[in-house]
């Protein structure tokens, strides 16, 4: 059985039409550019409401500073370029100006996961989900397709008081969840019900990890698939629960094995309801360039490759 | 708050504000003292003659601003708001103990009042003041924001992306002051990193720049007034200071950076601290 999707959009269009939402609803919010607007998303707010546009050029760390300063003065600003760039190189920023001062601002990382493609390891944030967990106050977002993005995007605007960092990816991926979805932050989803296992999947992920699932339940395995969008505060009822119906968990994720989603289920199952942990992601190294297609296959991510590890698993059990 | 604009009030003021800064550092054990009285006379002129302020309402919504960038000076900003009246004097005392209010560098989390934001990564303040300025320019607020920043924190890559945006967007409401004592851990700024010609670069920035004497209370007052005045451009204050400024004895010494006194030596400082204080109440030109 194959999966229905309405079509392929970028998480990125779901994320940037999120911030113009956002921005028709509160004159506060102010987007700033980091001279890659188009790329990021943020074209359509900046398009919309150029006045509350504000460009501060190739600078992340200055404008993660700005980012609070217009924070403490009560605005809502949106600071999104590449999550290497947002997340990475303005670590301290995050952490000093904005966590700890535990100021709502909307950070997008954009270009996440190895699927950026061409551009190669400097530009694959691979890493910026460990780094953003661990920030106290910091609460991560990984949504799975652009529909979900999108509303994600506003929620975390509108219905959130701290600091939120919204990973995103570049390209276009199946859209498959519904505009009306019940969407919680901080609550997973069920993508499907299954006995045997449970995979947790986050972001690009969630459409191959059901694919797999699907294919696999043709092979006589049922097995669950949950849908992490909230990494940080994570959803522990949820894995817990996974965890005693199933007793077996994979974990898939388009970052780095160590400090991850994967990490994240870890913790809470090894200090909960301890069952196997199998987590999928890259494995402790620097992404290549390649066709996005190609890396994802070469790293064992494409719904063939992860149908194949799972069932290994399945069958090392 | 009403404003100060006698030298000699000031000068009293500031001779306060150094004791009590010189005790809670004896009492906490650690911190910083070199800087902190450096800093001792700029923060009494924002505090007492420069800033639209009120004490009493600290979260007033049309307050200037004044953010610590130098977040390790704080024993001085929190001596000179507590003098201002925004809390308890005897509060200094906790400083860096646990549980304190006052934190060994600025924590807004912690709620002492006047404090505008966490800081002491250095580097960080200009970009904050700079956020607080566009925030206000968009709501067409007539409010001035500073930002307090060592000579030696202009090593950082952060203040020169953020002079760049500052001119850029042509904020006049923003003021930073740097404290020039021309020391740093290691040394002098010109031996660890060289600064100069920091005038020029300032200027090429796209910046307003006015040099001061950094303890000369009239000088000090006339810049800032000045400093308020800057049409499109965004306004630095470079003020040459001196590390240690009141005590003979650790003035202009680099090791005095992150020192504090010991039970020892706090009745000499104190009694230096009266010294000078009472030599340049004697001065012609104050």
């Amino acid at each position: 059985m194959s999966l229905h999707y309405k079509s392929l959009i970028p998480t990125r269009t779901g994320f940037g039409l999120g911030v113009l939402e956002a921005g028709k609803k509160s004159d506060n919010l102010i987007a700033l550019g980091s001279d890659i607007t188009t790329s990021v998303g943020m074209n359509y707010f900046a398009d919309a409401f150029p006045q509350r546009f504000i460009s501060l050029g190739i600078a992340e760390q200055n404008a993660a500073g700005v980012a609070a300063g217009l924070a403490l003065m009560r605005k809502i600003p949106v600071f999104s370029t590449y999550a290497v760039f947002s997340a990475l190189r303005t670590t301290d920023q995050i952490r000093v100006s904005i966590c700890y001062n535990n100021l709502h601002v909307i950070i997008g990382g954009a270009h996440a996961g190895i699927s950026v493609g061409p551009d190669g390891a400097t530009h694959q944030a691979l890493e910026d989900i460990a780094v953003m967990r661990c920030l106290p106050n910091m609460m991560v977002l990984s949504p799975c397709d652009a529909t979900q993005a999108k509303i994600l995007t506003e929620k975390a605007i509108s219905d959130c008081l701290g600091p939120v960092y919204i990973r995103y990816g570049r390209e276009p991926v199946p859209d498959f969840t519904d505009e009306d979805q019940l969407l919680e932050i901080g609550k997973a989803q069920t993508m499907k019900e299954g006995k045997d296992a449970t995979i947790i999947a986050t972001g690009h992920m969630v459409f191959p990890a059901l694919e797999a699932a699907y294919a696999l339940s043709e092979k006589g395995m049922d097995l669950k698939v949950v849908n992490i969008h909230t990494i940080k505060p994570i959803d522990k009822q949820a894995i817990i629960d996974a965890a005693k119906q199933t007793g077996l968990i994979v974990t898939i994720e388009e970052h780095q094995v160590t400090g991850g989603l994967g990490s994240a289920v870890a913790e809470t199952v090894v200090q909960s309801h301890p069952v196997p942990v199998h987590i999928i992601g890259i494995p402790d190294c620097f992404g290549e360039s390649g066709n996005p297609e190609e890396l994802l296959d070469k790293f064992g991510l494409t719904s063939e490759k992860l149908e194949s590890r799972i069932l290994q698993i399945l069958n090392d059990r | 708050m009403q404003k100060i604009s006698d030298a000699e009030t000031l000068l009293k003021l500031s001779f306060l504000i150094r004791n009590s800064v010189v005790r809670m550092l004896c009492k906490a054990g650690s911190g910083h003292l070199g800087g902190s009285l450096s800093l001792a006379d700029i923060c009494t002129t924002l505090y007492f003659n420069t800033l639209n302020h009120q004490p009493n309402n600290p979260d007033w919504p049309d307050r200037d601003r004044v953010i610590l960038s130098a977040g390790h000076l704080a024993p001085v900003l929190y001596a000179t708001l507590a003098h201002a009246g925004y809390f308890e004097i005897e509060e200094l005392y906790s400083l860096r103990k646990v549980g304190s209010r006052l934190q060994g560098h600025p924590a807004k989390d912690k709620g002492l009042p006047g404090i505008e934001t966490s800081s002491g990564s250095l580097g960080q303040g200009l970009s904050i003041a700079l956020g607080m300025a566009l925030a206000a320019k968009i709501d067409s607020q007539k409010i001035t924001i500073h930002t307090l920043m060592g000579d030696g924190e202009l090593q950082e890559g952060q203040v020169w992306e953020a002079a760049m945006a500052a001119a850029h967007h042509k904020l006049d409401n923003l003021i930073a002051i740097v404290d020039k004592n021309g020391l740093q851990i290691d040394g002098k700024t010109s031996d660890v990193m060289n600064l100069e010609p920091l005038r020029n670069k300032w200027e090429s920035f796209g910046w307003n720049v006015i040099e001061c004497n950094g303890h000369n209370f009239n000088e000090l007052i006339v810049s800032f007034e000045s400093a308020k005045k800057s049409s499109k451009k965004p306004t630095v204050i470079l003020a040459r200071t001196i590390m240690g400024k009141g005590i003979k004895t650790i003035e202009n010494d680099s090791r005095w950076h992150g020192k504090v006194p010991g039970q020892n030596e706090i009745a000499d400082f104190l009694c230096q601290l009266e010294e000078s204080y009472k030599a340049e109440l004697n001065q012609p030109n104050l």
